[in-house]
């Protein structure tokens, strides 16, 4: 089987602050907004290197959109950056009239998502925002596993044009994702090759799921871990493929039941090739304060519990 | 360079398409639209250094309007219209299946002269504070100008969009407020009372002028001011005092024609006293 070693434990937020700052050294057209959370963005070098590209708006993230937008009129490439709760359902109406509705070229870069961000509590553990950002028109949704893979997907949005919606977190985890990977827009990558379960995984769960790929390995379980960093577009024909394979699959997100990749996956699959899915996501609940370990745990979204759903599905098969 | 009598009767064949589109369509919003077809027309037909055809979305080395109260869309189409950005005939398509002409302006069915989406309110003045950066960083010496509605300053977004345009000094955008005291529910004063609007945008750092919106001659000359005000430090509003449904006798005076279509009576007993100058659509 295929491994993939720990190279370091970052955050995937310093993969953005890193590429912003690449980018604006390479891309003159790229500029930067942020809401007061420069540092924990990790927008600081850029803000430092350009400083007449960077707009500090202040706790005024409904007016951040909004320029961002306006930016976008005159040829510049914003990036917006404040925690994913802010970056969504706080200016929801915002990105869906002036920015998603538009058509403008605004990358919406959001830190601190899903149960991970920790101590802070519910108020800030968006658990919804994919769900919104997928429900839009056009808007293209990325969910990235890693430092690295964060870096080259900031890279890769900014020559992308249209409306993105970058997710990432806060803490430091395990980075694996080789520097040199490729990173496509919409085109999943296949981590681990197997034949009797397909793991479809976003974000900080896809470690998790190649730990559960060990652990099912043991049990003579081969599974298949396939990193859905690009929630939409979704890459149709790599879960087809992976599933007509293995015939089961099992969908693990930091993200709420209700609106996520799993729904996604499972509606694609019940409309062309059904298959049981079982899902590992916050079932129906607000997040608490804790440690990122602990609420993992706790809400059932850690490489044990993506093991059982494993043999679950497998269970189910027909 | 069209005299004030020949943009009063722009003015009156703008006020003839708004009233013939919201018929047309049994449906759209002419109060506000009647009140702000003065400033559109002297904007557009002289303040404004435009290139309606061809369009460019970038505005570059161009004045930029942005409309925010969105809702006022068959004046703005009008305008647009009747300025060169479209043809004058695609008019009779408003808010009709597969038109261009959303019921609020839209970006995505290419129509020309629309940059943004507006209709949700309290969003323009965001757009125009990143324009208008765009424009700086741009070295690009031309103006920002974005309408809004007085009850549309209810709006929180709006006011974070002030504090930044004063705060960051964002001196060539000229913020115009549609002061025309009325919103759906009723006057300003009855829904939300707005206070002293010159000393709350002095306050926040804008240079506050004020105009009678129709009064052709105190717009173009007020206009003129805003624009000498511009490159300043400060950002400029002109609060621009209207009378909804200006130009149509029954539709003055009261707040309740702010989203209702004439019927064929009342459109009849409109347009007579609006004059056709440059021709019906």
């Amino acid at each position: 089987m295929k491994t993939f070693d720990i190279i370091n434990y970052k955050d995937t937020r310093s993969g953005f602050g890193e590429a912003l700052y690449e980018l604006g050294k390479t891309n003159p057209k790229v500029v930067a907004l942020c809401a007061d959370l420069t540092g924990s963005l990790k927008m600081n070098a850029f803000a430092d290197a350009f400083p007449e590209r960077f707009f500090q708006v202040g706790i005024a993230e409904a007016n951040m959109m909004g320029m961002a937008a306006g930016l976008t009129v005159g040829g510049y490439i914003p990036f917006t950056g404040t925690f994913a709760n802010f970056s969504t359902a706080r200016v929801y109406d915002q990105i869906r009239q002036s920015i998603a509705y538009s058509q403008k070229n605004v990358k919406i870069c959001a830190s601190h998502s899903g149960l991970t961000l920790g101590e802070d509590g519910a108020t800030h553990q968006t658990l919804e925002d994919i769900g919104m950002m997928k429900m839009l028109p056009g808007m293209t949704v990325i969910n990235t596993c890693d430092f690295n893979q964060t870096k080259q997907a900031t890279k890769a949005i900014a020559e992308y044009e249209g409306p993105v919606y970058l997710r990432f977190g806060r803490p430091k985890v395990p980075n694996f994702i080789p520097e040199d990977l490729e990173f496509t827009i919409g085109k999943a990558l296949q981590l681990t090759e197997g034949s009797d379960v397909s793991i479809f995984a976003t974000g900080h769960m896809v470690w998790h799921a190649l730990e559960a790929s060990r652990m099912l390995d043991a049990m003579n379980i081969r599974a298949e871990v396939i990193d859905i960093h690009t929630i939409k577009p979704l890459d149709e024909a790599a879960v087809f493929a992976s599933v007509q394979k293995t015939g089961c699959a099992v969908v693990a997100e930091e993200h709420e039941i209700n609106g996520g990749l799993g729904e996604s996956i499972s509606r694609l699959l019940a409309g062309a090739y059904p298959v049981p899915v079982e899902f590992v996501a916050v079932m129906d609940e607000f997040g608490q304060s804790g440690k990122p370990e602990e609420l993992l745990k706790l809400y059932g979204l850690d490489a044990g519990h993506i093991a059982g759903a494993a043999r679950k599905a497998i269970g189910r098969k027909r | 360079m069209p005299t004030v009598a020949e943009l009063q009767q722009i003015a009156s064949q703008v006020r003839r398409d708004i009233i013939r589109m919201v018929h047309g369509s049994a449906s759209g919003h002419p109060g506000g639209s009647l009140g702000c077809t003065d400033l559109l027309t002297a904007l557009f037909f002289e303040v404004l250094d435009h290139q309606p055809n061809p369009f460019d979305m970038d505005a570059k080395n161009q004045d930029l309007f942005l409309l925010s109260n969105g809702h006022i869309s068959p004046a703005y189409y009008s305008i647009l219209a009747r300025s060169g950005y479209f043809p004058v005939s695609e008019l009779a398509t408003f808010r009709k299946i597969n038109s261009r002409l959303q019921g609020h302006p839209a970006v995505m069915e290419g129509l020309p002269g629309i940059r943004v989406a507006s209709g949700s309110l309290g969003q323009g003045l965001s757009i125009a504070n990143g324009a208008a950066q765009a424009k700086k960083l741009n070295n690009d010496p031309k103006q920002v100008y974005c309408l809004m509605g007085d009850g549309e300053l209810d709006e929180g977004q709006v006011w974070e969009a002030v504090t930044y345009a004063g705060a960051k000094k964002v001196d060539n955008l000229i913020a115009i407020v549609d002061y025309n005291k009325k919103q759906i529910d009723g006057s300003t004063d009855d829904v939300m009372p707005l206070g002293d609007l010159n000393a709350k945008f002095k306050a926040f750092g804008f240079q506050v002028l004020e105009m009678n919106g129709n009064d052709m001659e105190d717009v173009l000359k007020t206009l003129g001011n805003a624009k000498s005000e511009t490159g300043k430090g400060t950002p400029v509003v002109i609060l621009m005092h209207t009378e909804m449904g200006m130009g149509v006798d029954f539709m003055m005076g009261t707040h309740k024609w702010h989203g209702v279509a004439p019927d064929d009576e009342q459109t009849e007993k409109a347009l007579a006293q609006l004059e056709e100058t440059l021709g019906d659509y």
